[in-house]
């Protein structure tokens, strides 16, 4: 039975990382404007957290959406160019069900898995969570960083 | 407790904009109900404490809160952007709105709205003779 299981899991994790491709590939879906607003993490979130991911010569950044994460259950790892987030958030505590007149704000374990487009350090790695938002600071590895030819005009 | 969506137009009282001028965004909320009264909690992602307006006029109660982006750079992958956040919610008038607190922790503002005196529920004891 277990193995039955983890092998869904392996599909499933693989699915993703399909999906994630197929987003990175196809740029047009950016303009559309739902996603502006889809970003806010309720509890029919399909990938969360969602990242923005900018880069300069030494650096990829990659800042994620997440409020009300316990820091202690924040994991970042980095493989080659692959980050993994995971983490926890709680959902209120001792509150009955009925008590509630809105309950819209997702809670529950995620895992998030990003490719870089290029190899990072993964030893100076550097991730900082604050007001809700984590920034990861990924050095580039040498092999990956653009490196200047001069020209020698004669 | 109600959202209110629409300008409502009352006699006799000056309503609060139920509008924000340009792109704003509605953050996700709970709102349960304890003894003392009610408690909301807003998810406002990058957002610092001195950035959170807090506001009760007539009777609503107003959050505003503008998030700052840590990237200083254009990203150059986006799933997300970040426009000021803004949600209404029609009070009841048994909250104690002088003792309401507010508190903002990892971009999450939890908002306490005491009920007055007279709204709490009382315990009776029932004498059984």
């Amino acid at each position: 039975m277990r193995r039955w299981w983890n092998t869904i899991q392996e599909l499933e994790l693989l699915r993703r990382e399909m999906d994630d491709l197929f987003h990175v590939l196809d740029e047009g879906w950016l303009d559309m404007p739902s996603l502006e607003y889809s970003f806010l993490p309720g509890v029919s979130a399909q990938t969360y957290p969602l990242v923005n991911i900018a880069e300069d010569k030494e650096n990829v950044y990659v800042e994620a959406l997440a409020p009300g994460i316990d820091p202690e259950t924040l994991e970042v790892s980095v493989l080659n160019n692959t980050v993994k987030i995971a983490g926890e958030k709680s959902a209120v505590k001792d509150v009955k069900p009925e008590a509630f007149h809105r309950n819209e704000r997702g809670a529950g374990r995620f895992i998030r898995t990003l490719s870089l487009p290029v190899e990072v350090n993964a030893d100076k790695v550097k991730a900082e969570y604050k007001d809700g938002v984590l920034l990861l600071t990924l050095p580039k590895a040498e092999s990956a960083k653009p490196k200047q030819i001069a020209i020698s005009v004669s | 407790m109600k959202e209110t969506t629409i300008p409502v137009k009352t006699e006799g009282r000056r309503v609060p904009d139920t509008r924000e001028s340009g792109k704003t965004l509605k953050p996700v909320v709970d709102i349960f109900e304890t003894a003392e009264g009610l408690t909301v909690v807003a998810d406002l992602p990058g957002v610092q404490k001195e950035n959170v307006q807090i506001q009760i006029e007539n009777e609503v109660l107003t959050i505003k809160a503008t998030p700052k982006s840590k990237l200083s750079l254009e990203p150059i992958y986006q799933e997300f952007k970040l426009y000021p956040y803004f949600r209404q919610f029609q009070l009841s008038d048994r909250v104690d709105q002088e003792k309401i607190k507010a508190e903002m922790k990892n971009g999450v503002l939890v908002i306490q709205l005491p009920k007055k005196e007279e709204a709490k529920p009382k315990q009776i004891t029932v004498n059984v003779s």
